[in-house]
């Protein structure tokens, strides 16, 4: 376990050293970055001016599920955009056997490999967010309900991970994937207005076809103390499977890989 | 076949074929592709089988597509075989147990698994923490082997700016940085220039002699396998061809050599007759060919027998007799 731990942190350092190595990129990154957060919190002071309210929330409570929606945007732009669109290239590349001969696990290494520091300012704008909405909603915090924050977190990012996994696995058969990874970042894009704001067949498929209820509206909920126990129970269960799933058939596709390279 | 424990790697009837799908051009073809598909078996590599010793250094010939690199893919474990049996050193290569992984390295010449952008030394580094190696054990490492290879301040530089030669001596590096003793090396020369080819050679076999590790390789360039390699496997259409050293595989293919002599006198045809064949006469200049347990005898003769100026013995070139041998195997 300590290897793995050790390797992290020195595939994080050079990912470091490698976006600072061209520093004119890396302050166009940053500028880049800056962008993204004013469009955000430009969107976001739409809603403070509407004064609608969206589905059951009051604006306050909508604006946790933005601050968890900008938390796991922020989250894919620096952990899963940079590593699971490489996979496609190590497949086309040939390099994936250097991968598959390292005596560790290939899912943890191409799912772990990159971090870029240009998604942190967002994470934690994303977190600020949802805190100060929080409290400005008049919720007091507990140890509980921050614990029950932190475990459906990380149910809806287990979730969005698996899937984006698994279709970024599927390379290793098209090779060329389509751009699938823009579908799913119109997903994630659903989950920036409460589940309660579709109407009902949506919110039956974003709950359980297409979890993104379980990406931001149950983070949400979860902070706000509103989160139903058979909500999160679903959610461990249904993100387990996913991620389960997800190994399995990344050791089904290499299967497939090992027999048909050359 | 029991695994003698001699038998560092174990080949038993080894065969892979892939499966591809025929599809007859246009829409109809296309149709039919989709609903009744034919497939076919494509054989990479047929029915071959060898053993590989401890310490050994096994050079793979073949032509394009002979199935080398399927081959070398299958005994480090990231092609399955279609039938047949692979065993490296106890384990079964395509099961990848990491115990396996720790022994074995592979060095492909045209795809590289240093970061582009940093230095080697972050890249080694790395390496190190995946192959569970302390700093201390890493470093002391790396000082070896970059003294072996004549790598110094190159580590530090980024890898997109050092020469291919210097890329390609890192990337051994890398590769060598967890002690493994099963070096598998496809094209690890491809596209170095000369001097460079001759740096990565010595510094195989003198890895080889200092460790003990065994090495096999393919290779375009017939001279990494004259210098390196005793004994080569050869590979033609995916099946063994030839296995043994290679000294008598040129000597099988052709027995003589080539004795040219410049002499200080001009000298008539009937005095060099009963030394070997005559190849080409030329005033001072005489050519002969000298079939190879005679050697030594005539030439230590001709030195008495002669006013020498120079003399010089040579192969036919081997990568020409080994298009032969690839030749005649087509008519076999």
């Amino acid at each position: 376990m300590n290897r793995y731990f050790k390797t992290i942190r020195l595939f994080w350092s050079t990912a470091f050293a490698s976006q600072l190595e061209y520093q004119l990129n890396f302050l166009i990154e940053l500028l880049a970055m800056l962008g993204t957060l004013l469009g955000s919190v430009f969107i976001l002071s739409l809603f403070f001016t509407g004064g609608r309210q969206l589905g059951d929330w009051t604006w306050e409570s909508a604006l946790v599920i933005q601050g968890v929606y900008t938390f796991l945007d922020g989250l894919t732009n620096a952990l899963l955009r940079p590593n699971l669109t490489e996979i496609v290239n190590y497949v086309r590349e040939g390099t994936l056997d250097y991968v598959l001969l390292k005596p560790i696990d290939s899912q943890f290494w191409l799912s772990v490999k990159k971090f870029s520091f240009a998604g942190l300012p967002e994470i934690i704008l994303g977190l600020s967010i949802v805190f100060w909405a929080a409290i400005k909603s008049g919720t007091s915090f507990s140890f509980y309900s921050l614990s029950v924050f932190i475990i459906s977190l990380s149910i809806g990012f287990v979730i969005l991970y698996s899937v984006w996994f698994l279709i970024a696995a599927s390379s290793i058969w098209f090779v060329k994937t389509w751009n699938a990874t823009e579908v799913l970042r119109a997903l994630l894009a659903a989950g920036r207005y409460p589940i309660s704001a579709y109407p009902v067949i949506l919110r039956f498929i974003f709950t359980l076809v297409l979890p993104v209820a379980f990406l931001t509206t149950f983070p949400a909920e979860a902070i706000l103390g509103e989160l139903k126990f058979n909500i999160l129970f679903l959610g461990i269960i249904l993100s387990s499977l996913f991620f389960i799933f997800s190994r399995f058939f990344w050791k089904f596709a290499l299967k497939h890989y090992t027999s048909a390279s050359s | 076949m029991p695994n003698n424990p001699s038998d560092l790697i174990l080949v038993d009837q080894l065969s892979k074929y892939y499966r591809v799908a025929n599809k007859q051009p246009g829409f109809k073809g296309t149709l039919k592709h989709f609903f009744d598909r034919k497939t076919y078996d494509v054989p990479a590599v047929t029915d071959i089988s060898f053993k590989i010793s401890p310490g050994e250094i096994v050079g793979f010939l073949g032509a394009n597509g002979a199935g080398k690199t399927t081959l070398l893919k299958m005994m480090c474990g990231l092609i399955h075989p279609s039938t047949g049996l692979v065993d490296v050193g106890g384990f079964s290569p395509q099961r990848r147990q990491a115990a396996f992984l720790k022994e074995i390295t592979l060095v492909m010449g045209q795809k590289q698994q240093l970061i582009w952008d940093l230095p080697p030394m972050d890249s080694l580094y790395v390496n190190a923490a995946v192959y569970g190696l302390s700093d201390y054990e890493a470093k002391v490492r790396i000082n070896e082997l970059a003294d072996m290879l004549e790598l110094g301040e190159e580590l530090t530089r980024p890898v997109r700016k050092l020469s291919l030669g210097q890329r390609m001596k890192s990337e051994i590096l890398a590769a060598l940085l967890h002690k493994p003793s099963v070096l598998f090396l496809d094209e690890p020369t491809l596209g170095l220039d000369v001097n460079a080819q001759a740096r990565v050679r010595s510094f195989l076999s003198e890895y080889n002699k200092r460790t003990g590790a065994t090495i096999l390789l393919t290779s375009h360039y017939m001279a990494d396998i004259t210098a390196l390699c005793p004994r080569v496997i050869c590979i033609h259409k995916g099946k063994l061809f030839y296995d043994g050293d290679l000294d008598s595989l040129a000597n099988s293919l052709s027995p003589s050599r080539e004795v040219k002599v410049e002499l200080k006198n001009s000298c008539s045809s009937d005095q060099f007759e009963k030394y070997g064949e005559i190849q080409d006469l030329n005033d001072r200049f005489v050519c002969l060919l000298v079939s190879r347990d005679k050697l030594t005898d005539v030439v230590s003769n001709l030195l008495t027998d002669f006013d020498i100026i120079d003399l010089e013995i040579s192969d036919p070139p081997i990568d020409q007799l080994i298009g032969k041998l690839f030749i005649k195997g087509e008519v076999n």
